[in-house]
């Protein structure tokens, strides 16, 4: 357990950071004021707000002030919707999270099979054939894989809806459009680590003992070359997180990603705030739930 | 000595393999990159047509080789009949512009907090760049970007100072791990014992040992800047009319998929191949200069 107590303190000066380069941020951008006054407001109506605000504070304790907020649980509230931030986030949240996980379901389906055929077809026309796939694949901008895909099976062959989240059918071009990139860097990493693993003594034993082959790849082989995927869906969980905002717009998805463009267009820069802060908490707790499977699946790893 | 090589020795060293050491992937990528930078140098003088004049009568023609295409505007007109091509290829200007400078700022950063931070391994000055690397790391790039653009006005000195100051967390992280192992050479000991200063030391033994290895990623890292303001440009949130990006062709042409493809199809495909391009010249420019790199050993025995 020890490992795991250090790993949560070390995420503490993680998030302060974080929390203080948005809270920077906003500081220099902010002028809510004008923002949240009519056109014609005195310079008295302005002065009044400010106060109101606490904004004539200095920074320190401003950040101060926003920091106990945060712990509270207090995002501040939203300009535009006349609600808490926290929770116009947390309703859209599921969306983006869903979407998310789709992706990465899309991506370990297409990866694992082609990394494990592409090594084992090492330097075959197969194996080049793949590695050219998925160069190609981590090159094209996701919003383009998106409107391409909309091209060929909603416009030119009308099979899936364009927009929106209601059916599972509408799951299927946004999951394949955030879901390529990952699989792409997925099969490079899934070959690689079958390459090491078929080198492996343990491999070369279970063979020399007669194993069939089958069994040799699907027992020893294809359960090892997990333990590197584990830690990539960890590392890029936040390209993932990241690429769903294009997404999202591209397909009209009903997410944050969608809240957040809205919330820069009108500067509201506590939903702002909201989004960078779950989203950031999100990606480390799932950093840390990789780190600790990954020492779970790979016995060679101790805890300390 | 065989450790210290002067910098203009290895690039004379670069020369002449650059000649042996040619693979079509690598070749494929260097004519692709010089191509797509001379047409954007030499833009204004070989555009077929004005990227920005505008002809109701001749608004979404097609490519020349579909029905009622023309030969004039060989891959078709957009929504407001300007020429697709002509903006295309200046479209390239913004991206490389936005790809070379952005990276050269979080290079710059990056270089300099790595070297700071792997120097002094484990002391608190390490200790802390190090946790404002782990916070830059622990969000996704396009977010940070997204919050900053907020607070500055939509631009393209706006993006290239964002993309910059956003993304040189890798490069920190990058540097430290290089220097940590250089500096335990023996040439770096020695000099030490000699009484060299800490600044000699970094810039005359260590740097020069990490900065193939630097322009490996950085190189990498102009394909996903150029990536990065595409994805800006196409929200709407990047470079902003009457600036011509790829980005905000492919949002233009977004609306009118159903009826006109190309106009989203073809800024797409010149992203697309910019950055493959890139790539392939980045991971050529690896089995070159960094061998280590790709095998993921150390080269101490060699």
């Amino acid at each position: 357990m020890g490992y795991l107590k250090r790993s949560l303190l070390q995420i503490i000066p993680s998030l302060l950071i974080l929390t203080l380069i948005v809270f920077a941020l906003v500081y220099v951008a902010g002028d809510p004021v004008s923002q949240m006054l009519p056109e014609n407001a005195t310079a008295e109506d302005r002065a009044i707000l400010t106060e109101a605000l606490g904004l004539d504070e200095p920074f320190h304790i401003q950040y101060l002030q926003y920091l106990g907020d945060m712990i509270r649980g207090d995002f501040g509230t939203s300009y535009q919707y006349q609600e808490p931030a926290l929770e116009l986030v947390t309703e859209r949240l599921a969306a983006t999270l869903t979407l998310s996980l789709m992706a990465l379901s899309v991506a370990i389906f297409i990866s694992i099979p082609l990394g494990i055929l592409a090594a084992l077809k090492r330097n075959t026309v197969i194996d080049f054939l793949v590695s050219g796939i998925s160069v190609v694949g981590k090159a094209m901008p996701n919003f383009w894989i998106g409107i391409m895909l909309i091209l060929f099976f909603a416009v030119m062959f009308p099979i899936f809806p364009v927009s929106g989240a209601d059916s599972p059918l509408h799951f299927v071009l946004p999951s394949i459009t955030l879901g390529v990139a990952l699989a792409a860097e997925m099969t490079r990493l899934v070959r690689a680590s079958v390459l090491e693993v078929i080198e492996q003594e343990y491999v070369q034993t279970a063979r020399s003992k007669g194993q069939m082959e089958s069994i040799v790849i699907g027992k020893h082989v294809f359960l090892n070359s997990l333990i590197p995927v584990v830690t990539i869906i960890g590392l890029q969980f936040p390209q993932l997180i990241g690429g769903a905002i294009v997404v999202e717009t591209v397909f009209s998805w009903p997410g944050i990603g969608r809240l957040l463009l809205t919330a820069i267009e009108t500067s509201d820069m506590a939903v702002v705030q909201a989004i960078v802060f779950v989203i950031a908490l999100i990606t480390i707790v799932v950093n840390l739930v990789t780190d600790i499977i990954y020492r779970v699946l790979d016995p060679r790893i101790k805890y300390n | 000595m065989k450790h210290k090589i002067s910098f203009s020795k290895q690039l004379k060293n670069i020369g002449s393999r650059i000649l042996e050491l040619s693979t079509p992937l690598g070749m494929i990528g260097l004519i692709t990159v010089s191509i797509i930078v001379i047409l954007a140098i030499i833009a204004p003088w070989v555009v077929p047509h004005d990227p920005f004049s505008m002809d109701a009568t001749k608004r979404l023609t097609p490519p020349f080789w579909m029905d009622g295409g023309s030969s004039t505007y060989i891959l078709g007109t957009d929504h407001v009949g300007r020429d697709l091509l002509s903006r295309l290829i200046y479209g390239s200007r913004v991206s490389l512009l936005v790809g070379l400078l952005s990276v050269l700022i979080a290079g710059i950063i990056g270089l300099f907090l790595g070297l700071l931070s792997g120097y002094f391994g484990g002391s608190w000055i390490d200790q802390s760049i190090m946790r404002v690397v782990d916070a830059m790391l622990a969000i996704p790039t396009l977010l940070l970007v997204l919050v900053a653009i907020v607070v500055f006005e939509p631009g393209l000195v706006t993006l290239i100072l964002v993309i910059g100051l956003t993304s040189w967390a890798q490069y920190t992280r990058l540097v430290r791990g290089e220097v940590l192992s250089v500096k335990e050479r023996e040439f770096v000991q020695s000099a030490k014992t000699l009484g060299a200063s800490n600044t000699h030391i970094i810039s005359k033994h260590i740097l020069p040992n990490v900065l193939s290895s630097f322009i490996v990623v950085a190189t990498i890292g102009i394909a996903t800047a150029i990536m990065t303001e595409s994805s800006l440009s196409f929200l709407g949130l990047g470079v902003q009319p009457p600036d011509i990006t790829w980005g905000s062709m492919l949002n233009d042409g977004r609306n009118y998929i159903a009826t006109s493809w190309w106009i989203a199809t073809f800024p797409g495909l010149a992203i697309t191949v910019t950055v493959l391009a890139i790539t392939f010249l980045g991971d050529w420019l690896r089995d070159i200069l960094d061998p280590k790199l790709k095998k993921g050993g150390d080269d101490d025995d060699e």
